[in-house]
């Protein structure tokens, strides 16, 4: 009943091929976007906004990206810290050596460098496949986060090898450093994240979309149909590191504020991200954002509910807040494998035959 | 030359060391098409629990080992009953994250249960440099690491005849094959996959103890899987000599590159040039050395 | 259920705010705790120490100047992004707000240094973070004394000098550096390579990547290259196993010298008998003989309110803590002297450090007379005395000794560089220099 298409008729092939074909769906986005622009900002204190929807948001990108690419494409990828390296480095560099250009026309810039970068180790997938491919993007994370960490030119030769990010306004409002104004922040990610979540959702459906699912689906069968699988294979490298890498812009200027390679880009970054887009579920950008809700904001809840809540130490908490999550992994792995977003899919077809079984 | 000889042994001990590790992923991999993501955790909790049963409850060590061993298998049954089970048949990489979870609660557990801090483990394994060699041929080789690679030979021996020769060996190359014929044939999966988490339970166990007595137990033993990885993707998932030869070159490749190329770079390059090095030879090979070989079809 | 569904409400909500509602003034101090992770053995004793002297102070004399002391400890796992959201959260906590944040990890430190002046809470990395925060002109909110890793470094060079016999014989002499891989185990090198080009001695670094279990090729180099000393700045895992390795290479214990981080019992224990002999360095004594400690069994543990284990008191970084906590409280009391009120917040406590005065005189009425060296801070110099002193293990009884006095570190050689470093930062991050007259 409440999310029926009956009645909404396509009248011309625009309305027909709309990124959200049924009104409910348009209403919902708006909605969200009411919320996210309007209300949260309005409502919410600065340690929600710094500590906890800052890294929600930016991995929220971060994992759009990778999704691009290990879940429309297929192909799957251990280097998302070493990319979100690459991007943080480029916005350092941009911001130290440039700081005319812009904020936001830096960070689109990073993610063109990482692009570039991504591509260069997307070359092997034209040839090792599967879990053997992770080796490639396991070597660009290795790589990359030494030559960071050595290299005297990407960090301005300080002496410890950390990046500090300098303040950079936008319209007036303070960004980056720690004067920064925490709403102006929270506008600025948001804003990223909703043109380029849309964005890829617009991707994902059009050719280039249906060429990574076909290469995902069999790459040789959609080799015969005639996709060219270096073109395919490599604009999704090249488009998720775009993503990544102004993930990584982000994550470093505008919610770290400092970073070394070492620590702030390791591997575990790249696993947390592919943890993300694999419980959140493969292929969608919904999933994406509930992948990065799911390992960002809940273990944070499940910590101040313990500690706040029930005065438990904060060490023990920390122990049981792992435990819970792990469960909690296993947990909705059983329920549902195809992640969270697939549990959105079925509520929806629920509520379009509510109240009627069928 | 003498040197040259020095790492070269050196790495290849190291590599032992390695694959070790890569060893209990092989038969994960190999009975079960799962990417045992917790491989790590379980070397660490194996070897928490045996100092903990070795200090806590004062067991000899004879004792300790049996009652690690109890505890891993009692282990692989639960992850069976609880997670498995329920996972037939999902896609790997699902079954990859299932166990991203499993790692979570038991590092969870190995903390609260056997506290964070570092333990001695001290099980009367011979350490230190081999005075013998040190002595007549001034060579530098690790007592411990010699141990570790009789051990690692026992082991694969002694995995070579389970799996080529006995029943159950049989029936698990059978489940490696393929799941439904295997069923069809009568082979209960669900006991073919207790006894392959407990053989790689027992496998995180022998690592355990190798890396514990080197380092101390800690939380950090959790992280050697990371070593593991290149060794793993070069040797192929699938293939016991692979663990053990993948380890072999990686562990003598990088160690070569660190002390002979290093100096020139600034060091520390031992991490990357693993992963490139065996890029280098998934790119001739991309099923990995001994990996079965890879047949497409539409 | 109810009563607990909206507790559970409240913590969701409201987390950061809740503490509002405490009728007398308190102080409240966070600690960024890691109890869990791979570092976590190093930071349970600090932690234990820090939280309990504080806990010994409310219990003997009802807190500071009659205001009790809230510890909050939040938990980091020594990972920066939760140090962040810590930070975060326990900025604004209670009444007096956070008073002094203690980071307890160089990325965390970085990540908090601009922040501190914003928020205007201080920041006491004691003998860690960023070593240019000594220039007090430039970080008026940091402060890191006793000593800094550049200083640590010109001390392990003179008593390098002082074994060679004299300042000459270091020219020819070959001395490696064993670092984490990481910005912190970085800090050294470039004192170590100013130092080595005055004196004359050959410098070489090799780094270890984190966790740092797998060591063989950089012992292989040392035993290629065959260095006079080593020196180790490392941490957590790394320790225990470079110690081994050093032992089984048969490097002699005596010229090899850690970090003060690299020097507790848990990174020597594991080596068992080999690591006998081997030095560290240090800024306070080890050992329990104290009359804080004894207060802190009296007051603490006899009450059954101890963090840790009543045995492992007194143990190196069981002592890191207690002295961090000291001089801390210290501070709040200076604060409170110098503002004559006991409602303190932040901006207050940092007047408090920048006038620490802790001498002989005042160790001897906090009970530990002999423990650390008299510390005075000012307007400029956040780093206090700089001196820094050696301890060495002795495997058979077990126990960490002091075995030098307390050097001085090589001010010509840190001084430029503090001076370089801070004004890369300022320039870089808009910083003007205040005037400190």
């Amino acid at each position: 009943m409440i999310y029926r298409e009956t009645g909404q008729f396509k009248a011309n092939y625009q309305d027909d091929q709309a990124l959200f074909p049924i009104a409910q769906d348009r209403y919902v986005i708006l909605v969200i976007l009411l919320i996210t622009f309007g209300l949260v900002p309005a409502l919410l204190n600065e340690y929600w906004l710094n500590a906890i929807l800052l890294p929600f948001l930016i991995y929220s990108l971060a994992a759009l990206g990778l999704n691009i690419l290990t879940g429309y494409c297929g192909q799957l990828s251990l280097g998302t810290g070493a990319f979100m390296a690459v991007g943080a480095f480029s916005v350092y560099k941009l911001m130290v050596a440039f700081p005319g250009i812009g904020f936001i026309p830096m960070v689109v810039l990073s993610g063109v460098i990482t692009a570039a970068v991504g591509t260069i180790f997307g070359l092997p997938s034209l040839r090792i496949k599967g879990f053997y491919l992770a080796v490639a993007t396991l070597a660009a994370q290795f790589f990359l986060i030494w030559l960071f960490n050595k290299v005297g030119w990407f960090f301005n030769y300080s002496a410890t090898g950390m990046i500090n990010a300098p303040p950079m306004t936008i319209f007036g409002a303070i960004v980056t450093g720690p004067k920064a104004d925490p709403i102006a922040k929270y506008y600025l990610v948001a804003a990223f994240v909703a043109v380029f979540a849309l964005a890829a959702k617009n991707i994902a459906r059009g050719r280039i979309g249906r060429n990574w699912m076909a290469i995902r689906d069999m790459d040789i069968a959609a080799e015969l149909i005639g996709v060219r699988p270096l073109i395919a294979k490599l604009s999704a490298f090249a488009v998720s590191s775009f993503y990544v890498g102004m993930a990584g812009a982000l994550y470093f200027a505008v919610w770290l504020g400092s970073a070394e390679p070492t620590e702030a880009f390791d591997i575990n970054q790249s696993f947390l991200v592919l943890f993300m887009i694999i419980i959140g579920g493969l292929g969608s950008v919904l999933g994406s954002f509930l992948g990065a809700a799911f390992l960002v904001i809940m273990p944070i809840m499940l910590k101040n509910l313990m500690v706040d809540g029930f005065g438990t130490t904060s060490a023990l908490a920390e122990h049981i807040q792992i435990i819970v999550v792990g469960v909690l992994i296993i947990g909705f792995l059983i329920v549902e494998p195809h992640g969270l977003a697939r549990l959105w899919r079925i509520a929806k077809e629920k509520m379009r035959l509510w109240p009627f079984p069928y | 030359m003498l040197f040259f000889i020095e790492v070269t042994l050196s790495g290849m001990m190291a590599g032992v060391m390695y694959s070790l590790v890569a060893l209990g992923f092989v038969l994960i991999f190999k009975a079960s098409g799962i990417f045992n993501f917790a491989q790590g955790v379980m070397a660490l909790f194996a070897a928490l629990t045996l100092v903990g049963l070795m200090e806590k409850f004062n067991f000899p060590i004879w004792l300790a080992i049996i009652g690690t061993i109890v505890v891993m298998i009692a282990l692989a049954w639960l992850i069976e009953r609880i997670m498995l089970r329920h996972l037939v048949n999902q896609e790997p990489i699902i079954l990859f994250m299932a166990t991203l979870g499993l790692a979570y609660v038991l590092e969870g557990m190995g903390d609260i249960l056997w506290g964070s801090d570092v333990k001695v483990l001290d099980l009367g394994i011979p350490q230190g440099a081999s005075d013998w060699m040190l002595d007549s041929f001034d060579i530098y080789i690790e007592k411990l690491e010699i141990f570790a690679a009789v051990t690692a030979a026992i082991m694969v021996a002694f995995l070579a005849v389970f799996f080529q020769k006995t029943r159950i060996g049989r029936a698990l190359r059978a489940v490696a094959d393929d799941h439904q014929a295997a069923l069809s044939v009568g082979i209960s999966l669900h006991t073919i996959w207790v006894i392959v988490w407990s053989v790689a339970g027992i496998v995180a166990l022998v690592a355990g103890i190798m890396w514990g007595s080197k380092s101390g137990v800690q939380f950090s033993l959790s992280l050697i899987a990371l070593k593991a990885l290149p060794v793993l993707i070069l040797g192929g998932f699938t293939s016991v000599p692979g663990a053990i030869i993948g380890g072999l070159i990686i562990g003598v490749g990088e160690k070569i590159a660190e002390v002979y190329l290093g100096p020139f770079v600034g060091g520390a390059i031992e991490n990357w040039f693993a992963y490139m090095l065996a890029l280098a030879f998934l790119l001739f090979r991309p099923q990995g050395l001994f990996g079965e070989k890879i047949i497409e079809r539409v | 259920m109810r009563k607990l569904s909206r507790t559970i409400l409240a913590a969701l909500l409201a987390a950061p705010l809740m503490s509002g509602i405490a009728s007398a003034y308190e102080l409240v101090m966070p600690t960024l705790d890691y109890r869990t992770g791979p570092y976590a053995p190093n930071g349970i004793p600090f932690a234990n120490g820090y939280g309990d002297y504080l806990n010994m102070l409310n219990e003997r004399d009802g807190g500071i100047n009659g205001a009790r002391i809230s510890l909050v400890p939040c938990e980091t796992g020594y990972n920066t992004k939760k140090g962040v959201e810590c930070y975060e959260k326990l900025k604004g906590e209670g009444q007096s707000g956070a008073l002094v944040f203690q980071p307890l990890s160089t990325g965390i430190t970085y990540q908090l240094i601009p922040k501190a002046s914003v928020d205007e809470i201080p920041i006491f990395s004691m003998g860690y973070g960023r070593t240019s925060a000594a220039n007090g002109k430039i970080f008026p909110w940091v402060f890191n004394f006793p000593a800094t890793y550049w200083s640590q470094a010109t001390v392990f060079v003179q008593y390098i000098a002082e074994k060679e016999g004299g300042m000459d014989n270091l020219k020819g002499k070959k001395i490696a550096l064993v670092y984490h891989n990481s910005a912190y185990g970085k800090e050294p090198i470039r004192t170590l390579e100013k130092a080595a080009e005055k004196y004359g001695f050959e410098f070489m670094a090799m780094p270890v990547d984190h966790p740092g279990q797998e060591q063989k090729a950089t012992w292989l180099q040392i035993r290629r290259e065959k260095p006079d000393w080593v020196m180790m700045w490392g941490w957590g895992v790394m320790n225990q196993v470079a110690i081994k390795e050093a032992a089984s290479i048969r490097y002699p214990m005596d010229r090899f010298i850690g970090v003060w981080w690299s020097g507790s019992e848990n990174d020597v224990l594991p080596a068992g008998a080999a690591a006998d002999g081997y030095l560290s360095g240090a800024f306070h004594q080890p050992g329990d003989n104290f009359g804080a400690h004894d207060d802190i069994k009296k007051y603490v543990y006899d009450k059954g309110m101890g963090l840790g284990d009543r045995d492992r008191i007194g143990e190196v970084l069981y002592n890191r803590g207690l002295v961090a906590a000291m001089w801390t409280s210290e501070a709040i009391r200076k604060a409170m002297e110098i503002h004559g009120t006991n409602e303190i917040r932040g901006v207050h406590v940092r007047d408090g450090f920048e006038a620490l005065e802790v001498d002989e005189a005042r160790l001897k009425e906090l009970g530990l007379e002999g423990f650390t060296i008299p510390v005075s801070i000012t307007c400029e110099n956040h780093e206090g005395p700089g001196q820094v002193a050696l301890q060495q293990w002795d495997a058979k009884a077990k126990k960490w000794s002091l075995v030098s006095g307390f050097y001085e570190p090589l001010r010509d050689i840190t001084a430029p560089l503090i001076a370089e470093d801070s004004a890369q930062f300022a320039a870089e991050n808009n910083v003007t220099e205040r005037s400190c007259n």
